[in-house]
């Protein structure tokens, strides 16, 4: 072996044991919750204990208790958050909360938060800068379609900027007849639309290439995440600023450290790509673009530009370093296939899904997300058998275009070991591949990981005769 | 958008003459296709102040110049302390390798620098201009920044150690890739029924 394959070997072993060791330390920490609450029968349960981080817990559970002997005046101090789940406040649970008065109305200053109990949070792949990182959303912990604002996937290239709205401007110039420059209060004065899509990174699940890596399903599939968003039509500004003869892409550029940017065909501009300013009912989160982002549903996710400050039309685009070096997909051969933005249909089990454990055999409602980036999932199947069979699931309604789509599947398990898959097709006609055609399309010379972007194959769970659910490859 | 009339006691009815009566009419709105004009007529400074992204033909590049030599004292200073004075990207960082790799992106272990996968020379420019260096992006001068793209392919053999990099050279610049992209040809995978 020669020193540049062994240095090559060492530095892609040692990025995937970061992403191994981050997501053992999520689930060491997910299981020290769950064994604090008390005789849970949920989904939650489902999680495998684990006896070997004695002390650390009975450390924790004194600083709980201590926590909730200080009481009311403490709920705010930073400690006393530290004690509970992210996005929670440690208020004081009653023994009857029948016979005592619940706690005062509007005590929470008039934004609420969720309960103490619950505890899913994003989990950050370990990069080497926290500012150029990415967190995944807990699929494995979803309900419906819908993510919530505070566990939407991020993907942050130079951190997170504070911008004030007041002082933050869009520019649309270049080619078109006439610049423009807006406010925000500019832009909410426009006709605006409101739609539900999904976002997902073109990485997701890029350590899954070539063998079953990450544990979870947060691990494999947290980079895809579904909000309703609020915002004008891009082409109505395009309209605005009259665009010129012989214009084919827009650059998008935001105002953070990175100030990032991607090129965008101006087809897509056009057809459905907005400006958007609001998020599940409201303002955008500071991590979502705050106060405006780009949104071009279908589109890879990091082309959606966040803390969008300029807009230039052109010619030709821009070939900058995101659309070139980066989120090019290298083949076989060592050609890379550039500007490819769309996401292919996709799905995924997230219940019962890797590292949960199935308490026996009995009924169990198998449910999962589909989205495709060209429409609408049209029908969602699922095996339990590895892929031998497949029985079509049930659709929630309403079934939006390029949005997540929730399916649930009834199924009855007979304690025997089994594979759990599920695979989509969307309007277009098109089936969610394996991941080995998708190899065979594209090989793996890309890297020994794979071609790293737009992994969409069929993810397989097998469940063990105990009841353990693990991340496995079968085609 | 819909616009709800109610109309109540209308005296004047054409078809019932005298007879009051209350009627209820749902109006579809014209569309309004504007123009809206809201906003304003940025400045020529307050477009020049962002615009700064450098296309592959080199317009959007600015005045100034740089060569090897100064570029040199700008990479020890500003960015060797992540990209490692052997520019193989120093650990623990996230300062990516810039030079080296080349012939490696059909081996199965492609190694992606700016000398083996960067199509561009301008997108060199661009990105030391808007996100370079780290701990401080957007700082150094045009001089700086076309010193530094220079040194870097200089030592890359790309160019000429000699050559001074501007406005008008840097777009003439050949780089190892420049024909390693192709487009999206996806759907890649035929399962349809």
């Amino acid at each position: 072996m020669s020193s540049t394959d062994k240095e090559y070997e060492q530095k892609m072993q040692s990025t995937i044991q970061g992403m191994i060791d981050a997501e053992q330390k999520a689930l060491r920490k997910r299981r020290r919750q769950s064994e604090e609450a008390e005789a849970c029968e949920c989904k939650d349960g489902m999680f495998p204990s684990s006896r070997s981080d004695e002390t650390d817990l009975t450390t924790r559970r004194k600083f709980l208790a201590g926590a909730a002997a200080v009481g009311a005046s403490a709920m705010t101090s930073s400690a006393a958050r530290a004690a509970v789940p992210a996005g929670s406040i440690d208020y004081p649970v009653q023994d009857d909360p029948t016979k005592v008065q619940g706690r005062l109305t509007s005590d929470d200053d008039g934004y609420g938060s969720r309960s103490q109990f619950e505890d899913a949070i994003r989990t950050r792949f370990p990069t080497a800068t926290r500012e150029s990182s990415w967190t995944m959303t807990p699929l494995d912990d979803s309900s419906g379609i819908i993510t919530p604002s505070g566990l939407h996937f991020e993907r942050h290239h130079g951190g997170i900027p504070n911008i004030n709205p007041a002082t933050h401007s869009l520019i649309l110039h270049g080619m078109v007849n006439g610049a423009k420059k807006y406010s925000m209060e500019d832009l909410k004065r426009f006709p605006s639309v409101s739609r539900f899509h999904f976002i997902e990174c073109s990485g997701n699940g890029l350590t899954e290439w070539r063998q079953p890596t990450l544990k979870t399903v947060q691990g494999t599939h947290g980079l895809t995440s579904t909000s309703e968003w609020t915002g004008v039509p891009l082409s109505t500004l395009l309209r605005e600023v009259g665009v010129q003869d012989g214009a084919a892409w827009i650059l998008a550029e935001g105002a953070d450290a990175a100030v990032m940017t991607r090129s965008v065909p101006l087809d897509k501009a056009w057809d459905d790509a907005m400006v958007v300013y609001a998020q599940n009912g409201e303002a955008l989160r500071p991590e979502q673009g705050y106060p405006l982002r780009l949104l071009l549903p279908g589109f890879e996710g990091n082309t959606h530009i966040k803390w969008l400050r300029r807009l230039e039309i052109s010619d030709k685009p821009f070939m900058t370093r995101e659309e070139t070096s980066k989120y090019t997909d290298l083949l076989q051969g060592g050609k890379a296939r550039q500007f490819s933005f769309t996401m292919e249909a996709k799905s995924v089990i997230t219940f019962p899904s890797g590292e949960m454990k199935l308490p026996g055999s009995g009924f169990y409602e198998v449910s999962g997300l589909a989205w495709s980036g060209r429409g609408r999932v049209k029908r969602v199947e699922v095996s339990a058998d590895g892929g031998n069979t497949w029985q079509l699931a049930e659709l929630q309604n309403p079934v939006m275009p390029v949005c997540h789509t929730r399916f649930r599947f009834p199924w009855q398990w007979d304690g025997k070991p089994a594979v759990l898959q599920s695979r989509c097709q969307d309007e277009t006609g098109y089936v969610q591949p394996t991941i080995k055609e998708l190899v065979q399309a594209r090989g793996l010379d890309g890297g020994k990981y794979g071609s790293i972007y737009h992994l969409n194959g069929i993810q397989s769970w097998a469940v063990a005769a105990n009841g353990e659910v693990s991340n496995v490859h079968q085609y | 958008m819909y616009i709800n009339i109610k109309l109540k006691s209308v005296s004047t009815n054409w078809l019932c003459g005298a007879v009051a009566m209350a009627i209820s009419v749902t109006v579809v709105p014209m569309a309004i296709a504007g123009p809206y004009d809201f906003g304003s007529t940025p400045t020529a400074e307050e477009i020049a102040a962002i615009d700064i992204d450098v296309m592959p033909d080199g317009r959007g590049l600015p005045s100034g110049s740089g060569g090897h030599a100064a570029g040199k004292e700008v990479y020890a200073a500003k960015c060797m302390a992540c990209h490692g004075a052997d520019f193989a990207g120093v650990a623990g960082t996230g300062g990516a390798a810039l030079l080296g790799g080349r012939g490696s992106l059909d081996s199965g272990k492609p190694k992606k620098t700016v000398e083996s996968y960067w199509p561009y020379a301008s997108t060199v420019f661009d990105y030391v201009k808007r996100a370079m260096p780290f701990n401080a992006p957007g700082s150094l001068s045009d001089d700086e920044i076309y010193s530094v793209v220079a040194y870097l392919l200089g030592e890359a053999n790309i160019i000429d150690k000699t050559a001074t990099l501007d406005a008008k050279s840097l777009p003439e610049v050949e780089m190892p890739n420049q024909d390693g992209f192709i487009s999206d040809p996806r759907p890649d995978v035929f399962n349809y029924d």
